[in-house]
């Protein structure tokens, strides 16, 4: 009698959570976005540190001259005189977004400009992100953590980190495409559609353009694949077994084939090891489903037979394609991974042997406290998550599990890779959250209702289970309406069946907390993910809202801004020439061609190690051999970062050793142990003479001592080394208000060569004389910012 | 906060400044459109050389300079006014001067040179610390003994006094008509003064008039306690400079050169048989003013273009394996118009880090100079470079950016002939999947 009037009510409460949870999705978007703007309020609208001005750079061009000239965009302003092909280079998912974002918001007639719409690109992605999260944890665990994890993940720190407003780059789309892929790939192993697996392929596609990362997916997937076969999950079941299968290879080959025609990945879809795993189990696959295939129609001691046979043969066809392979892998020198893949592998591998992967701080090794401050209280929620993923354990909850598991290790290779592991850390923070949850909500319940209506209990039960086991009831729902053919979906709604059986046979069997224990943890709980969010916002306003290109400092006299480098990109651009070079360490060269507009010698994309060796090297020669390189690459200006005024740690002195390993590595007359005094790297008086003639020592510490008089880095807190020096090739044309960055001219050669007669005394006197001047004049200046400040 | 950008004006200000001082470093100012009417300062020591020396002195204005004389002591000498220079070139007879009159100082005759202007400068066995720290600071050395000449034992002059060998008959010039003129100099050149030397290393000087092999330079009314440290052949009485911004220096150890008595007197080598009823002076020293003075040896690059074969305008970038054309045009000054410029060995290069093409310019004798060649099969930032330098010429150096792409996406050839395997399995492929899923799905 009742039964219709529960089935109306229950639909009445699907309803409700339904638009609860359309509210809640739509809040967690607003979270996301907002969260980030943090960046935008406390500074300004402007893209952040270095590669987010390349690509804003490309997005101007796009935008100026459309898709065909981008994609044969030849920029003649980088890397010169080598050029660069930028079209065949760049990832172009992120540009292609915001040209079509700024598109789209042009033809609403909205005109945003390109800037604007290249700083909001990340929290709009990052609301996207936290949306695919919740689909993605919606199809392992259900809607409540589905939710769960979408809030996390819409303020996980380490997240933030890489999306705030203004934070241009490849990431901030990517985690998106990221969570989005593996959701698809999620829904396709679950209702075996090869709509949702083509959607699968093209999210792949859109991931491969999007950032490098796409081999975590190329490479997991297949792992995900290779465990079900290998645990014989669906051995029982062969044409179940094979519809994800068949997807895979669906998606393998859609997707490389996809994926091949990005410009930037081309042949090295096919080419590089990165991309082997892929493959191989693709091989298997298919050696499994025939396998299966041959079971089935051929008698037990029939397959037997062709088991043995098929084996021997099959072993000695694979031993010598094998064999094969490895020949060709170990031909090449780097066995066809590319440096970063290998650092993946061999942690230490990248300091070993290549310096210029190593001097990247965010592909060093975290420490612990980097864990704590990305992603917080998750790190102790993730356990429980990954318990909670083994009951029951699903083909979706094992790639949740392999997910996590594999990006914490990857997270522990390299710091930026700490971004994968953020989304896996919020996905299955949310399932143990929502888990705990549902646990003691109920056992409240239970606990308040139990005492009138004790045979409710069963039923609250069911309903918490179907609830739980929506995926499955969507699973089974659209296997039935949709008529497809041959007996592989009685087999797939029969194992579902027996799946939900067994999950709400679990179910009855968990314990029952006490009400106090519930109340308390649930208390605890919410005050855990209080702290959480307090760390978030935090970490959002303070941490990682800075630009880098603009540096604040509090003191007793209120903030104080250190707007430098504009500063010198702004002198540059309206003091310098058009086509002059400017020379300065890598790190500087995406901002030097965006925001001065000059041409520059290396940049952030190190794509070639011999050039940006000989720029190593000739930072770390003397003057006049590190005048000769410039001079033979046209330089005219060399640009130095100097933190050693106001204390800002970053600066090419810190940076040096690199430069010198980095050249040494090309350059064997460059040696490192000559810039170091035992093994310890030093400036002040101890300094090597090899150390303190360099040029960029030069370059740095030219007329410091005149700001104070004994010329104390505050970076390295010691007194320079070497003081009163004079430069003979270079000429100082700029240093901006806080010293960060000086800018020297190269001189030209001396007009004539002076014959050996020396000066005679008056001369020298009146020389002295007028250096003494500029210096006074110097500490005239200095003393007026001293004042100042 | 306040001091702020005052703080940032000083320093941009003090750099502007800085700019401005070095601006006129790289002007050229030798400025063939107003070739007459050239000032010349002469500052002598004494204004009796103005009539001892006349002859030079009026071959010059003969020759349409405007000399202006003056006494190296006079306290109105200056040669700039509101930073541009009132002379083209400067003579400088002044050997025993220590300091120069009014503004004129080291600095002052260097920053002369260094913005494109021209010297000469002749000394002898009294010259002064300034004038051997001008002539050091454009790389001759003169000797450093205070009181040594350069004596030649079996070289000298035969004269009417018998002295000490010190008036030598110097015939070991230059072998180049740029700087000495196409006619040959017959007549020995007499030289009385001091010798110098200069670094084999310096690439700008060079030794226009060399002492014989047997010449010395030593005091001659001492005896000599050591071996001289200036003999023989390295022994340079008279060379000149071409500095990089092509202003040009002569520096003669003599003074007396340059005099109408030794112009006009006659001249025999001991030894040789021959005697000269003219010294070659007066020939040498018109000769090499005319160098000096840009009269003849100064070549001028315009029109530098290039552009793709079939086409006019120069494209903003060029394509791999394009085909282009290239041209430029040289004249030289003839010390009254520009006449073009004729050889056979002006080459272009195509560069980037290194010559990727190297091609001699062929002329068409009127002054133009072309080649076309393909670009090469590298993409970067190339440039179009002539590098032109000879004997006695100013040194031609241009260079024009001009970057090279990869193909295009769709400038790929379409159909390859050796994929054609590939393009066979591949619609090999579609067809069998098209007739197998036919048989598949309608045959039971």
């Amino acid at each position: 009698m009742s039964a219709p009037e529960t089935l109306q009510s229950t639909a009445l409460r699907h309803a409700f959570g339904n638009v609860l949870s359309f509210f809640i999705l739509l809040l967690i978007g607003v979270l996301a976005f907002s969260i980030r703007l943090f960046s935008v309020i406390k500074y300004e609208s402007v893209i952040h540190e270095f590669d987010p001005y390349f690509n804003y750079r490309v997005t101007q061009f796009l935008i100026k001259n459309g898709v065909y000239d981008f994609w044969n965009w030849f920029d003649d302003r980088t890397w010169y005189p080598l050029g660069r092909v930028i079209g065949g280079t760049v990832y172009p998912g992120l540009t292609l977004t915001a040209g079509a974002l700024w598109r789209i918001f042009h033809s609403l007639n909205i005109p945003l400009s390109v800037e604007t719409v290249c700083v909001f690109t990340a929290p709009i992605f990052s609301a996207f992100a936290s949306w695919a999260a919740y689909l993605l944890t919606k199809e392992v665990k259900g809607t409540g953590a589905g939710l769960t994890a979408a809030v996390l993940l819409s303020m996980v720190p380490s997240y933030i980190s890489r999306s705030v407003a203004g934070s241009y780059d490849n990431e901030a789309v990517a985690i998106f495409a990221l969570i989005f892929t593996f959701y698809l790939y999620i829904k396709t192993l679950n209702t075996g559609s090869l709509f949702y697996a083509t959607l699968n392929a093209i999210a792949y596609f859109y991931m491969v353009c999007s950032w490098g990362g796409y081999t975590f997916i190329i490479n997991l997937i297949p792992m995900h694949v290779l465990l079900c076969i290998v645990t014989g999950r669906y051995s029982p079941r062969l044409y179940i077994a094979y519809a994800p299968l068949y997807l895979r290879k669906m998606q393998v080959v859609l997707g490389t084939l996809l994926a091949s025609l990005v410009p930037v990945v081309g042949f090295n879809a096919v080419m590089t090891s990165e991309h082997f795993a892929s493959f191989l189990v693709f091989i298997i696959i298919h050696v499994v489903a025939l396998v299966y295939y041959i079971k089935g129609i051929l008698t037990p001691q029939m397959f037997k037979v062709a088991v043995t046979l098929v084996v021997s043969v099959g072993l000695i066809v694979c031993c010598a394609a094998l064999a094969v392979l490895i020949a060709l892998v170990a031909s090449s020198p780097t066995k066809g991974w590319s440096g970063r893949s290998l650092s993946l592998l061999d942690p230490t591998y990248a300091s070993k042997y290549i310096p210029i992967i190593a001097s990247v701080s965010e592909h060093q090794p975290p420490t612990w406290p980097s864990y704590f401050m990305d992603i917080n209280v998750l790190a102790f929620l993730v356990p429980a998550g990954i318990i909670a993923c083994f009951m029951p354990l699903s083909d979706a909850s094992t790639f949740a599990v392999l997910y996590i598991v594999t990006s914490v290790y990857f997270s522990g290779v390299m710091v930026r890779l700490m971004l994968v592991l953020a989304p896996a850390a919020c996905i299955m923070s949310g399932i143990a959250l929502s888990e705990a949850f549902d646990v003691f909500t109920r056992s409240i319940k239970f606990q308040l209702l139990g005492a009138t209506q004790s045979p409710q209990v069963n039923k609250a039960g069911d309903t918490n289970s179907v609830a739980k086991n929506d995926v499955v009831k969507t699973e089974i729902s659209e296997d039935t309406l949709k008529e497809r053919p041959s007996r592989k979906n009685k087999k797939k709604e029969k194992e579902v069946i027996e799946k939900a059986s067994l999950v709400s046979r679990i179910e009855k069997r968990l314990l029952v907390l006490p009400l106090e224990a519930s109340l308390i943890a649930i208390l605890l709980l919410v005050l855990l993910g209080a702290f959480y969010v307090v760390h978030c916002v935090w970490a959002a306003a303070e941490a990682y809202s800075a630009p880098s290109i603009v540096l604040t400092t509090r003191s007793n006299n209120g903030l104080h801004v250190f707007d430098d480098f504009r500063e010198a990109y702004a002198w540059l651009s309206h003091n310098t020439e058009v086509d002059d070079k400017v020379a300065s360490w890598w790190d500087y060269g995406y901002q030097t061609t965006a925001m001065a507009n000059r041409t520059v010698i290396v940049d952030n994309n190190t794509w070639n190690n011999t050039h940006i060796a000989t720029v190593g090297t000739a930072m770390s020669s003397p003057e006049k051999a590190a005048w000769e390189i410039f001079n033979s690459l046209d330089v005219k200006y060399v640009l130095v970062v100097f933190g050693g005024f106001v204390g800002y740690p970053s600066d090419d002195i810190n940076k040096f050793l690199w430069m010198v390993r980095i050249g040494g590595g090309v350059f064997p007359h460059i040696k490192e142990p000559d810039y170091l005094r035992d093994g310890q790297y030093r400036i002040d008086s101890q300094a090597t003479p090899t150390m303190l003639n360099s040029l960029m020592y030069k370059l740095s510490y030219y007329r410091f001592v005149e700001t104070d008089g004994r010329g104390f880095d505050r970076v390295r807190n010691t007194e320079i080394g070497k003081k009163y020096f004079k430069l003979t090739h270079f000429e100082e044309v700029f240093t901006t208000h806080h010293w960060m960055v000086r800018l020297y001219k190269l001189k030209p050669p001396r007009n004539r060569i002076r014959g050996k007669t020396k000066k005679s005394k008056s001369d020298l006197a009146h020389l002295c004389r007028r250096e003494e001047k500029k210096s006074i004049k110097f500490m005239d200046l200095f003393t007026l910012v001293v004042n100042h400040r | 906060m306040v001091a702020a950008p005052q703080k940032t004006l000083t320093i941009s200000l003090f750099i502007t400044l800085n700019l401005i001082s070095i601006l006129p470093l790289l002007t050229f100012s030798f400025n063939p459109d107003e070739p007459t009417n050239r000032q010349i300062l002469v500052l002598l020591d004494d204004l009796s050389l103005r009539s001892s020396h006349s002859i030079f002195f009026s071959s010059l204005q003969s020759r349409g300079f405007n000399l202006d004389f003056k006494l190296a002591q006079d306290p109105a000498i200056s040669v700039k006014r509101y930073g541009q220079y009132l002379y083209d070139g400067l003579i400088l007879f002044s050997p025993s001067t220590d300091r120069f009159g009014g503004s004129l100082d080291l600095e002052g005759v260097l920053d002369f040179v260094d913005s494109g202007h021209d010297l000469i400068l002749a000394a002898d066995s009294n010259a002064s610390d300034l004038i051997r720290n001008i002539a050091a600071e454009c790389g001759v050395d003169f000797d450093e003994d205070t009181s040594a000449v350069v004596i030649d034992h079996t070289g000298y002059a035969v004269s009417e006094t018998e002295g000490d060998h010190s008036l030598i008959a110097a015939d070991d010039f230059i072998q180049s008509g740029v700087i000495l003129g196409s006619k040959t100099i017959e007549a020995p050149v007499i030289f009385k003064g001091i010798g110098h030397s200069l670094n084999p290393e310096n690439s700008l000087v060079l030794k226009v008039l060399s002492a014989s092999s047997s010449a010395y330079s030593a005091n001659p009314t001492s005896k000599l306690s050591s071996p001289p440290s200036l003999t023989g052949t390295s022994i340079s009485l008279v060379s000149v400079v071409q500095a990089r911004n092509n202003a040009r220096i002569m520096i003669s150890g003599s003074l007396d050169m340059f005099s109408n008595r030794l112009f006009r007197s006659g001249v025999e080598k001991i030894g040789s048989l021959k005697k000269h009823g003219k010294s070659g002076n007066q020939q040498f020293a018109t000769e090499i003013s005319k160098w000096v003075f840009h009269e003849r040896g100064h070549l001028k690059a315009v029109n530098l273009k290039h552009n793709k074969v079939g086409e006019t305008g120069e494209p903003a970038i060029y394509r791999i394996n394009d085909d282009l054309e290239f041209s430029v045009e040289i004249f030289e000054w003839s010390g009254a118009s520009w006449v073009p410029y004729v050889a056979d060995d002006v080459q272009v290069q195509f560069y980037m880090m290194s010559p990727y093409v190297l091609k001699t310019l062929s002329t068409n004798q009127k002054g133009l100079y072309h080649t076309s060649f393909k670009v090469p099969d590298v993409y970067g930032v190339f440039q179009f470079k002539v590098e032109y330098q000879r004997l006695g010429y100013t040194t031609l150096s241009l260079s024009k950016q001009s970057p090279v792409r990869p193909f295009k996406h769709n400038e790929y050839e379409r159909f390859i002939t050796t994929a054609f395997p590939y393009y066979g399995a591949s619609f090999s492929t579609m067809i069998g999947f098209f007739i197998f899923s036919i048989v598949y799905l309608y045959n039971k």
